[in-house]
Parts: C-alpha cells; structure tokens; sequence
C-alpha cells in the first residue's frame, strides 16, 4: 500500500469508506507529516485535535458526508472558529474569530476536519508568499542545478500550494483574487480552480478585493478539486455578491471527451519574454486537447494588454477601503503609548502591515483620491467591462479557452522581491478571468529544463465550471505528470 | 406661492437668508440595522447593540435590510419624489474611532429617492402663506457609533450601538429664506415621516436631526458662501442657528471680509456657532461603489406595494377634514401630527358630527391634555369614550356645561358619559313647565332689570339666561331657555 499521504481525495474517501484504513489512520498520518514538514513553514498554526475529531465522527459513522474524515489544509484568509485567523499579517496577530466562515463551515458539514491554517502572502497581496509576517513558504521544489536554493511556492496561497505539494495535506482552500489559486498551483505541479465570482460565499473570509475575492480549492488531481469545490460553493444569504445557482454535481460530470468542444487560443497571450518552455507547453497542450476531440479557434482578447494595469488599479483601490477597519481600536495590534488618535492608527498601521500592503493601500487610496478617481478607477472600470466583453464574444467562438498559467517556473526567494512589476507580471495571465469573474484552473503541464513544474491554464465560461474541469482532466490524462518534489524537508 | 419678507437689516441695507437643509433620519420602522440583524433600541447599556458587521469584524459583509429600503421608498413616495428603480450604495472613506469600518457605506452617485417637494405653511393660520421646498434627493446611509469621553481620565471610549443604523439623508434644495420658512419644512417632513412611520421624529433621542445650510445675499444677488452648521437637534435650535449665522456671516462681510466655506457646530448653551473644520480641512472621502453589495434594483410590484400602503398624508386629510366643515385653524391642528390625527379619526369613526368634534377636539380636549401635561399617546380618554359624551351633546341629553361636568367627571373617574349622567341625573331638561316657572321667578325677583331690557338695554338678556340655568341646576336646555325667556320678555 502506497504511503497515505501520497493519496488522492477519492482515493482516501474510498479507503475510508471501504474500511481499508481508518479516517483516524489518514489523520495520524498527516499529523505526522505536518509536524516533520515544518521547515517549509507552510503552516502558521497546526490542528492536529481538530483533524482527529473528524477522523473519528467518520469512523464511528456520526459523519457520513462527501469529505467524511478527510483532513483538510485552510488558508489562513479563513476564518475559523476559536483558531487563529490572521491573514498572514501582525496587525491580526493572534486574532481568533468567534465565528466560522462560510466555506469552512460546508467542508466541516461535508465531514472535512482541519490540519491547521496555512501560511500566505500578507491579505492574500503577492506572488511569491514571501509577504507574510511569518516569513516565506519555502516550496518543496528545488531546482535540479544543485544549487539547493530556496524557491518560491508562488502565492498568494503560498502555504496552500506547498503543502498540497509535499503531501501535507491531500486537499486545501485558497483563495484568488488575480491568479493567487492558479500561479501557485502551477508553480508547485498541482491542480487549482477558481470558480466563477460569487459560486462560493466570501463571508468569513479576510477581505483584500470584495469584486474579486474568491475561494476555491487545490489539490493532487483535477477530481479532487471537483469534489472539495462541490462541498465549498453554494448560495449564502450572508454574501450580497453570493450566486443563487445550483451547484452542480461537478464530480459526476467529469468528462475527458471533448468531442464537438472547440477550444479557444487568444493570440493576445503570445508575449515577448515568456521562455519557449512555456509556449511549447501551451502548444502540447493544445495537441492533447486535439486529441480529446476538441477543435482548437484562434480567438482574440484585445485588451488583454489592459488587465494587469486595470487589476492593479481596482484591487488596491478597494483593498485600501477594505483594510481601513484594521485600525487598532477594536481588535488586532494596537500601538499605545502615543497622544492622539490619529497618531495611533499611523503607528498602529505601520507597525501591522508589511510594505506590500502599504504599497497597495497607498496605491488603491492615491487612485481613488479627488481629482485622480475618474482618470484611474472610472477609467478602469470601464476597461474591466469591456474585457468582460472581449470574453463574452470569445464564449461565442470557443468553448474553453486555453493559456500558460504564468509567464514563468517557480523562481527563488528573494529573486523579485524588491522589483514590484517583475512580480505583479506574475499574473498577466491568470488576471483577465478574475477581472471577468470566470471560473479558470491551473492543472500540471510538465517540467522545464530544470526540473520545475509548469501549469496550464482553462477558462471558461461563466458558471461553466464542468467544460473548465473536464479540460483540465483531459490534460492531466494525456500530460502523465507525476512528477513529485523530492523530499528533502 | 408667497415671498418671503424676512430681511436682517445691516450697516449697509437689507440682507437676505438662503437655507437648506439635511435631515437625517433614522428609519426607527424596523428594529435592525442597516446592514446587520443587531437591535437599534434606543438607550441601552453601551455595545449591547452590536453585530460583527457593525464592528467591522475581519471578512464580515452587509447585507441590505429590505425593510429599509422599503421604509425609505415609501418616504420618497409620500413626498412626491422621484424613485430610482435602480441605485446603489458607495462608501464614504474616512478614519474615526466611531466609524468601525473606516467608511460609512452611503449613496453618492446613485440616490434611492430622487427629488421631490414638501409644502409647507409658513404660518399655520394662513392659507396664504403656502410654500413648497424643493427635495433635492433621500438616501440611505449608515449612522455612526458614539464615542464617550467621560469614562477615563485620558481615554476615550466607543459605544457601537447606534453603528449602522439606518438614517435616511433628506437633502432640500435651498429654497428657504427665513427661520420660519425651515422650521415650517422640518414640522412639517417631522409630521410626514411620523404619519409614513419611517422614523418617529423623536429629536430628543437624536431619531431626526439636521446638518443647517445658511448664506447671506442682498435681495436678488448671486448665492453667497454658505456654512454648514452640523447635528442640530431641535427645530427651535435650528431656526437659531439660522439667526445667528445669518447675522454672523453679515457681520463678517460687512466689516470687509468674507464668509469662509467651512463646517461649524452649533453650542445651544451660548447660542452661537463655532467653526468645527475648514474647507482645507475637508476630508476627501474616496467615494466609491461599495464592491460588497449589488446595486438595489426595485420593480414594479414592489413600488406598487409601497404605494399602496401609504396612509393618508397630512395634506390630504387636512383637505378632507376641511370638507367636512372643519376651519381650516382646526383642520390643521388635527392633523400637525400623525397620533392626534388618528385618535382623532377614531372619534369621527364613532359617528361623531366633525364640526362638533372638532371643536370640542380642539378647545376641550386638548384643554384638559394641557393642564394635565399629557401628550395623545397617554390620552386619559379613548376615542371611543368622547364619542359617547359627544352622542350625548349631540342628542340633546347634555348641554356645553353639562358635558364640561361630565368630561371632568369621566376623568377623575374613568367612567363612561352614560353611566355619570345616569348616575349623577345630570342629563338636560327640555321641560318647558319647569323652565317656565323658573323663567317667571327670575322676572319677577329682577323686575327693575326687565323694565332696563325693556328699554333697550339687550345685553342683559345674558344676565337672565344665567339666572335661570343657576336656578334649574345647569340641566336646563340652553335652546328652550333663550326661546322661553324671549317669548316672556317680548310679552
């Protein structure tokens, strides 16, 4: 028998439910992984109790639901009940919320217990996890030059992606507001959707951009992702921005034939400086979707070209707005010993939050300021809605679309910390769909030259999350990656 | 349509006031907030009234309590305003220990209620003096919490109860020109917001108040600089406030300098107005569309809803009272405000004659609320009841005087009119025998006074009416006695 970790969500429901190891076994078993994986600082607190209680509802039978004794990692923009939920910054430290968020309230009902919560970029802002108080994920990737450097996981689910990544967890949330569920999950070789905007409620999770937030799962294959985004989404009367749609049975309409599906190739993707290794993945990719039936169309998404410096006008302005109630009055750190109130929220403030943050907050308020509002937010605004647009007449053509997940493999700590548009070009292609609020998946193409995981990338259309699934598995079918990090942790 | 005379006279002439007002008022119709499910009573212990939204709690999100914005349509509705069928809410971002959020969702760009208009009369007694206000738009928008600085020698403390309750803006153009004209405008939206039952208007608990807009102009020149005097909490303080800003802003032009844009406070202790943040002190509050909620998308049949239960609006049962032969000083009286218009109601749904209940409403009833300091709501008579003591003027069984006994009786006792003139045999005699004779004897004991009557001296024929309801116990009909008394006198 293969090591427990080493299995699949399905594979560990069907162990379980077959008696041919106990939920207790699977959570033992990824206690122990946890606890030997510290190095890699994917989790910033560990619930080892929590991952037994639910081994042992499912064990004896109390619960029977889909993730019934499956231990689940959560990223720590989750709120969750009594354990620390900080967003991976110091003004929350020690934050513990007296209620359960949304999401994570679904999974516990499906039978999901929780390892712990994982380490992120500071508010889910960054690329790289290197933004976090509690210092930077340390992928367990390494490039095979020998030269042991420390890679990145990618992020913003830094934590999420690593974890997935060196078997600390079979499946875990994220959340992705401009690629951070599909860049890190690209970066580390695992599968990692983003549903369409509002399939799953925001309440409970830590704001950075409401009209982008959103949660989704990462995990092995493109089934497991299936069935935890299955027990995640769902219409929550607690989110105004929440989708009253049926969630579909995504799991049973797993399909790999695409037989009559046509996928679309924007040509706007093909970008100076993105290595050859990439684009040659892009064009097996195509093959592989070729020979799952599916017709590939040229199409176009002419203002492509706009969506990062749209996305980095609109998420900073509202995330300047959303992290204004981290102030030093009610919860979180406060600095004292200063005279006036507002000598309070300037210490309070900068001693909180890390200098990505700031750089967003000053950003989202500079663009959102008298006399610069139209010419910044308005303005993009507008071009959000007519990328909305170039994807809707897209959707005319094609069924799927298909691109490169990031413009590059992994890249080592520290590499790009101090070149902000070097990182934020991270996600110049995961972006456009966020700002759509398109359900999009990053699923492993294969290795580049240095042995480094490359992802592929599907949108689809809206509330389409099934052909953007069934393309991914498509993909993974043909792609054979089963290429795992070496274990050096 | 009238205009307005009220002119401050200054060193250099004539001076004229231009006012508009912003009222807020908190929608008190539902008893949740806007945004959250917490209680909004008012007066509870500090931070008992308080949700997770309301404090801002990480990854909390607002959802819109339909009832306000129901409340706030309706609002809209009854002043005859334009509702947009589709608006949204914006925040409003700034830094305050009472803001937990660090913005207050409101409506900037896109308003629930567009304009409308509010007429007033300027003097209750005149007809004539009928104005109307321009409403410029209503919005909703969350109040803020309370901070407390009494509590610690050298902190403040924050009270969240009042944090995203709901408040309507009532935004009026500047078409008032005198403190009359706004404290008209706010008794009157004060009597139509309580009458809709959006907000109760109570003031003292801070239900409704007002942001004060004043400038000064010779008559007829360009809109001068206006200042803006924040939370005034009483009409009698707002028409102060107007008062003295008009007179200040004169002073200051005419002793050569200018009327700064600015935001004052008014001191209600001193009477004055002092400068509470210049215009260069003014926030920039980043305005933008709140990305946690939709857009508030109303349709057909909901306004229809609204429409439909509106009540009867003052001016409406003000013409309709009038209709019934009601003066028109009564028919306003009656309906100033939305409890004594519908006791009021009541009592015309006994069967009561409206002129007659009218009177006795306004002069007897409100009498008695005086002396005994009682407002409508702690009435010590039902509708009901004055409709029975009225029934019984009405037929004849008491007379003025005789009900005057009665209601005092029916107060002291809390007995029904029937039962005290049963009781107490105080019902009216019609029995010309009886008044007869008294007639005679009062002639007869005053002949040197009939012979003065006889000789034109008309006014004691009173004198005589007095004398013989004295002598017959109050009960006599007034009616048969003046008939007797003249048949006798002429004789």
């Amino acid at each position: 028998m293969a090591e427990l970790t080493d299995k699949t969500i399905a594979g560990l429901r069907e162990g379980i439910r077959g008696r041919e190891f106990s939920a207790r076994e699977v959570a033992e078993a990824y206690n122990a992984a946890v606890a030997a994986a510290r190095g890699l600082n994917a989790y910033t607190v560990e619930t080892p109790e929590d991952a037994l209680a639910a081994a042992e509802a499912a064990d004896s039978g109390k619960a029977t639901g889909p993730l019934a004794g499956i231990p689940l990692g959560i990223k720590d923009l989750f709120a969750t009940q009594g354990v620390a939920t900080t967003a991976g910054s110091r003004i929350l430290k020690g934050f513990q919320p007296p209620y359960e968020s949304t999401v994570t309230a679904n999974l516990r009902r499906a039978g999901a217990g929780m390892l712990g919560k994982l380490n992120m970029d500071e508010f889910a802002m960054g690329s790289s996890n290197e933004t976090s108080a509690y210092g930077p994920v340390i992928s367990p990737w390494r490039r095979k030059d020998g030269s042991n450097a420390a890679l990145t996981p990618g992020g913003s689910s830094g934590g999420s992606a690593a974890a997935v990544a060196a078997g600390i967890a079979p499946g875990v949330t994220g959340t992705d507001t401009g690629g951070s569920i599909r860049q890190p999950a690209a970066f580390t070789g695992i599968c990692g959707i983003k549903p369409t905007y509002g399939r799953c409620s925001r309440w409970g999770i830590v704001s950075f951009a409401s009209s982008l937030d959103q949660a989704g799962p990462m995990a092995k294959t493109v089934r497991d992702c299936a069935i935890l985004l299955g027990a995640m989404a769902g219409f929550d009367p607690k989110d105004s921005t929440s989708l009253d749609v049926p969630v579909p049975d995504w799991e049973a309409g797993l399909s790999s034939n695409l037989k009559g599906k046509r996928v679309g190739i924007p040509m706007e993707y093909r970008i100076d400086g993105v290595p050859d290794e990439i684009n040659a993945l892009w064009d097996k990719g195509i093959e592989w979707l070729k020979d799952a039936g599916a017709t590939p169309v040229e199409i176009s998404l002419p203002h492509t070209k706009y969506a990062l410096p749209t996305y980095y006008i609109i998420a900073p302005a509202e995330a300047s707005s959303n992290l204004a109630r981290y102030d030093g009055v009610r919860y979180g750190l406060r600095v004292e010993g200063v005279k006036t109130l507002d000598d309070m929220y300037s210490a309070t403030r900068a001693a909180g939050f890390g200098a990505e943050v700031k750089r967003r907050i000053m950003i989202g308020t500079y663009v959102l300021s008298a006399g610069f509002y139209d010419a910044y937010f308005t303005k993009a605004q507008r071009v959000r809605a007519l990328i909305k647009q170039d994807f809707a007449r897209a959707f005319e053509q094609c069924d799927v679309i298909l691109t490169p997940t990031a413009p590059s493999a992994a890249f080592g700590i520290g590499e790009k910390l101090s070149d902000p548009l070097a990182m934020y070009l991270n996600d110049v292609f995961a972006v456009p769909a966020s700002l759509a609020g398109l359900p999009a998946m990053s699923v492993p193409g294969g290795l580049d030259g240095q042995g480094l995981p490359l992802g592929l990338h599907l949108i689809g259309p809206e509330l389409d999350e099934q052909i953007v699934l069934n393309a991914a598995l498509a993909i993974e079918e043909r792609a054979g990656f089963t290429a795992r990090a070496e274990k050096w942790w | 349509m009238v205009v307005s005379d009220y002119r401050l006279k200054g060193a250099t002439g004539e001076w004229e006031v231009v006012v508009g007002l912003e009222v807020h008022a908190q929608i008190t119709a539902t008893a949740s907030k806007l945004f959250s499910g917490a209680s909004t009573t008012f007066g509870a212990e500090p931070n008992t009234q308080v949700g997770l939204i309301d404090a801002a709690m990480p990854g909390m999100l607002p959802v819109p309590n339909k009832e306000c914005i129901r409340q706030a349509v309706r609002t809209g509705m009854a002043l005859e305003a334009k509702i947009n069928p589709w608006s949204r809410f914006d925040r409003k971002n700034y830094f305050y220990a009472d803001l937990p959020q660090g913005y207050q969702i409101s409506q900037l760009y896109h308003p629930l209620v567009g304009e409308g208009v509010i007429e007033v009369l300027v003097d209750e007694q005149d007809e004539g003096s009928a104005k109307r206000i321009g409403i410029e738009r209503i919005h909703v928008e969350q109040d803020a919490g309370k901070l407390m600085h009494d509590q610690h020698a050298t902190m403040s403390y924050v009270d969240l109860n009042r944090a995203g309750v709901a408040l309507m803006e009532i935004v009026s153009r500047p078409d008032m020109r005198s403190p009359a004209e706004a404290g008209a405008y706010l008794r009157k939206l004060r009597a139509i917001l309580r009458y809709v039952g959006s907000c109760d208007g109570n003031m003292e608990e801070g239900s409704m108040r007002a942001d004060v807009n004043v400038s000064v102009r010779k008559p007829g020149a360009e809109l001068g600089t206006r200042t803006e005097t924040k939370n005034v909490n009483s009409v009698r303080f707002v028409m102060a406030v107007i008062e003295h800003e008009a007179k200040r802003q004169i002073a200051v032009i005419e002793e050569g300098g200018e009327v700064a844009q600015e935001t004052r406070l008014y001191d209600p202790d001193k009477g004055v107005t002092r400068t509470l943040r210049s215009k260069e002190d003014a926030h920039d509050y980043r305005y933008f569309p709140d990305p946690d909620l939709l857009p508030v998308e109303l349709d057909e049949a909901f306004l229809q809803e609204c429409r439909a239960s509106l009540p009867e609006l003052p001016d409406a049962k003000r013409r309709r009272y009038e209709a019934f032969g009601i003066t028109p000083y009564n028919a306003s009286v009656l309906t100033a405000d939305v409890d004594i218009a519908r006791w009021f109601d009541s009592l015309l749904e006994t069967g009561a004659e409206p002129k007659a209940a009218a009177n006795w409403t306004a002069s007897e009833y409100f009498g008695v609320l005086n002396r005994l300091d009682l407002t409508i709501e702690q009435s010590p008579v039902s509708p009901d009841q004055a409709g029975e003591l009225l029934k019984l003027v009405g037929d004849g069984t008491l007379s003025g005087t005789l009900a005057k006994q009665v209601f005092e009786i029916m107060l002291e006792t809390g007995k029904g009119a029937n039962a005290i003139v049963e009781e107490r045999g105080l019902r009216q005699t019609s029995d010309t025998g009886a008044i007869d004779a008294r007639v005679d004897e009062v002639l007869a004991a005053n002949a040197a006074k009939v012979a003065e009557y006889k000789a034109g001296k008309e006014p004691l024929f009173g004198f005589f009416v007095g004398q013989v309801m004295k002598a017959m116990g109050g009960k006599a009909n007034p009616k048969i006695v003046n008939e007797r008394l003249r048949a006798k006198l002429k004789s």
